[in-house]
């Protein structure tokens, strides 16, 4: 593979909205970027508040993104729906908020690490709330006052989030009508007087705004006829799931996977698949095989808890030849660790969790809509070699919302090779690419009709039993041959750019690499971004090719036990300068980290 | 999913669902009977070999699949019912049996049991009791009465008591339990196919003595006897009987006629027609 190649799929696929749907000219005290933050108690609406902002900033011609943070609780736990709407496609947070809007103070202490505020910004508080909690003042913030409870009790069955979000769309700069657009979109079905509660409570929320102190806004919304989809990490994995064939899903409920699960259940119900609730994920897993067994491209998800009681099971998979997905939404561990919170710490476990020697897949999304591509390109790989693939996906792609243009397809590929009737076949054949046909029950081969048992005990080439030297070498040589020999293509990473110092990175850490990498352009220093979708099998040539002039890596990732920095060193060579920053959750790290690292290096 | 034609194949005799592989159990296994009742019941149910699929777990019993010439898996520990399971729902036309130990099923697989009783997908399931881990060389299974004293791990007896698949069976909501005796391959063959005729879960509960770690087994031949009744048909009936069993009871035990569990499954739509769901679709200025 060549640098070109590896360049041209990274701008095709990765910024495909870039150049094509341009901003308009920045009219004077345009923003070109407005990030804010509604916060409350659980329950208090402010997920639904920033849901409808977003979805009016996607009418209004925006990209954006909403990402959550939330507690465990189901009701009365610390609720945010954290917002940043663009002109360009949104890839991060930023760092830090322009404006934030609580709905209450309660439980604030509790997030108020994940709301950076700087002197710019403008913080809504309601009076009827009580004190603004001095970490606000710390942060020099300007404060304002918005009586949300007394406005909203003005309008009958008007409710608080209602005239926070009244207040937020014409602060920033959305358009009214458009607002209104979105309530009927939102409330509609619910009948008309919750919807003239909401359009009232926005209504005194809009006029509100008018007394209240000016904050980072934009002139006008971009005139962008261009199709966006306005879709969830955990959503774009289904989808992708789905595109990819899969049609036989049992799981096991966990978070924060669950949504991958609840979107999947319908949409497979009317593909001629089906989603099976497991007792657990031992049973999912062995559900899932037993279905691939059968023919169906099969397929479960869950996080790190899952995984790690799916492991053995993955290894009768990698033995028994049997494609399959598993999906991990990485959260914060170990053990129950944060279920609500993002972390990419599952990595150890998704590459060296199987026992004996078990070449298996890994891949990884790197941004919301790369949800989509990786999980069916995953889907394809698994069917195509045989063998089972994880996609690490992880909470702050999962249960994040973005705008973004339509996400590009995977490389094609020919899918689950299966066995033509032949006499004399053996399932587990030795081949040249290491990939046997796979012969289907219901099916016979040959005219003696010569079903196989798949089998978790090293077999020899008809599947039968075998602890002979010979055969367990030369079984091994084949499943991982399979993988090693394969050709990839360019998608095994996304490389941007051009530079002696490259940021290497994998995962939703590629969201604030990407744009730190572009900041760092825009400043005249000059900056590779590396960000490898395929960590198994490792590309040692292609790694090499794509870091080739390079003299210092930033390694970029969200562990604690720098766990990607572990994986490389175990994998590729890296150039004499190396510098990691690795942050566990649940913070996210910002572009703003990122620079500050490569701009004070030495 | 996929939709195989199951080929039309001459009437095969129990002798056709034997593989060439030589089984790895004891001389005096009640495993041995086991495989001539399933391939005779095969043979009587006069299915294609390539339309049976036979999942397995670990132990000796789950040996089962090499040694027969249908479609099988032999698994991971315990996974037996899960894997079956997902075979069953994935491929509706196919015939489904899972086969294993008193370990794999009641201890390890123990919760999967429940589950698989009270999911009722149609399948049956061979359970082979010896009341003994023989792989690992004679350790106390789940069926093991508590004073047993042989193995090395507990020499003083377990000191629980055994968990009795009947009843626990009828408490998860199983449709079907027969009892079987390996010392009696023609009265287990015609209940592995009562089994396999039954719609939904089936259990086949089988006497099969381990004579190389539980010589005493041996004795089996003289204790097992038919069932009196006709098989009970409501569960309270069945609990009654079960609770004054004695374990050796043969037949037919209880037959329910729960619908079994198959989700509905249309082919309207294709995965690209989900996608208009996520297009922003601007109504407005912009």
């Amino acid at each position: 593979m060549t640098t070109e190649c590896i360049e041209e799929r990274a701008g095709a696929a990765i910024l495909p909205a870039v150049g094509r749907c341009p901003a308009p000219p920045a009219a004077p005290g345009d923003a070109g970027t407005v990030s804010l933050a509604i916060i409350g108690s659980g329950g208090a609406g402010a997920m639904r508040a920033g849901e409808i902002l977003l979805d009016v900033a996607a009418q209004a011609g925006f990209f954006g993104l909403m990402t959550r943070t939330m507690g465990a609780q189901i009701r009365g736990g610390e609720a945010a729906a954290l917002l940043r709407i663009a002109t360009a496609p949104v890839s991060s947070l930023d760092d830090h908020f322009d404006l934030l809007i609580a709905l209450d103070w309660a439980n604030f202490s509790r997030f108020a690490a994940e709301l950076p505020l700087a002197a710019t910004s403008l913080v809504l508080a309601d009076p009827d709330e009580g004190a603004v909690p001095a970490a606000i003042g710390e942060s020099g913030s300007r404060v304002a006052g918005l009586a949300m409870k007394a406005l909203a009790r003005a309008v009958p069955g008007g409710r608080v989030n209602m005239v926070a979000l009244g207040a937020a769309a014409a602060l920033i700069g959305l358009p009214a009508a458009l607002v209104a657009e979105g309530l009927a979109r939102q409330f509609g079905r619910k009948g008309e007087t919750v919807l003239q509660a909401s359009a009232g409570a926005v209504a005194r929320g809009v006029e509100a705004a008018a007394a209240l102190p000016p904050c980072r806004r934009f002139a006008a919304p971009p005139a962008c006829a261009e199709t966006r989809w306005n879709i969830s990490g955990n959503q774009a994995t289904g989808l992708g799931a789905l595109k990819g064939g899969v049609r036989f899903v049992a799981a096991y409920p966990i978070t924060p996977a669950t949504e991958v699960l609840e979107w999947m259940a319908p949409a497979l119900a009317k593909t001629e698949g089906m989603l099976v609730q497991a007792e657990d994920e031992l049973a999912a897993i062995n559900m899932v095989i037993g279905a691939s067994f059968a023919g169906a491209p099969a397929l479960t998800a869950t996080s790190g808890p899952g995984l790690a009681l799916m492991t053995e099971a993955l290894g009768l998979a990698v033995a028994s030849e049997t494609p399959l997905v598993v999906v991990d939404v990485m959260r914060g561990g170990p053990s129950t660790g944060i279920p609500t919170k993002s972390e990419q710490s599952d990595l150890d476990i998704a590459v060296h969790g199987l026992h004996g020697d078990a070449p298996h897949l890994v891949l990884a999304p790197n941004s919301i809509g790369d949800c989509l591509t990786t999980t069916q390109w995953a889907v394809a790989l698994a069917e195509t070699l045989q063998t089972p693939a994880i996609v690490l996906s992880d909470q702050a792609l999962g249960q994040s919302r973005a705008v973004i243009a339509p996400p590009p397809p995977p490389p094609s590929l020919p899918g689950r090779l299966i066995a033509t009737a032949a006499a004399g076949y053996q399932r587990y054949t030795v081949t040249a690419s290491g990939v046997s046909p796979m012969a289907i029950p219901g099916t016979i081969q040959g005219t003696s009709g010569a079903p196989y048992v798949a089998d978790g005990l090293e077999h020899n080439a008809r599947g039968a039993p075998s602890a002979q030297a010979g055969d367990h070498h030369a079984q091994l040589d084949k499943r991982a041959r399979k993988l090693d020999g394969f050709d990839y293509g360019a998608s095994w990473a996304d490389r941007e750019g051009e530079g002696e110092i490259a940021l290497l990175t994998w995962g939703s850490a590629t969201g604030p690499a990407r744009e730190a990498a572009r900041r760092a352009r825009d400043a005249g220093l000059a900056v590779r971004l590396i960000s490898l979708r395929l960590l198994l099998p490792a590309r040692p040539a292609q790694f090499a090719a794509a870091l080739a002039g390079v003299r210092r890596v930033l390694v970029v990732e969200q562990s604690h036990g720098r766990q990607f920095h572990k994986f490389l060193r175990a994998n590729y060579d890296l150039p004499a300068e190396v510098a990691v920053l690795s942050r566990p959750g649940p913070l996210p790290i910002r572009p703003a980290d990122i620079l500050a690292r490569l701009t004070t290096w030495e | 999913m996929p939709d195989i034609p199951v080929s039309a194949v001459p009437a095969l005799a129990a002798q056709d669902f034997k593989s060439d592989i030589k089984p790895i159990w004891c001389p005096g296994c009640g495993d041995y009977a086991v495989l001539t009742a399933l391939t005779k019941a095969c043979a009587e149910l006069g299915r294609p070999r390539e339309s049976i699929a036979l999942i397995s777990g670990i132990g000796c019993s789950s040996r089962l699949p090499a040694y027969t010439s249908v479609y099988g898996f032999h698994g991971v520990h315990g996974r037996a019912l899960a894997l079956a399971t997902g075979v069953k729902l994935a491929r509706p036309d196919l015939t489904v049996i899972a086969a294993g130990g008193d370990g794999d099923g009641l201890s390890i697989g123990g919760n999967h049991f429940l589950h698989a009783c009270r999911r009722n997908v149609d399948m049956t399931y061979i359970l082979m009791d010896n009341q003994v881990y023989g792989m690992t060389k004679g350790q106390a299974s789940p069926t093991t009465a508590p004073d047993w004293c042989e193995s090395k791990l507990t020499p003083a007896g377990t000191g629980i008591a055994p968990v009795a698949p009947l009843p626990l069976a009828l408490a998860a909501g199983v449709g079907f339990f027969a009892r079987g005796f390996a010392g009696n391959p023609n009265e287990l063959a015609r209940l592995i196919t009562a089994g396999i005729a039954h719609p939904g879960f089936a259990v086949i509960h089988v006497l099969s003595p381990c004579v190389t770690f539980r010589a005493e087994q041996r004795a089996w031949k003289q204790v097992v006897h038919a069932a009196a009744d006709a098989p009970a048909t409501d569960p309270a009936t069945a609990m009654a009987r079960a609770a004054s069993d004695d374990g050796f009871t043969t037949g037919i035990l209880y037959t329910a006629g729960t619908p079994p569990f198959m989700p509905e499954r249309q082919g309207t739509m294709r995965a690209a027609d989900f996608e208009p769901d996520f297009v922003v679709k601007r109504q407005g200025a912009g």
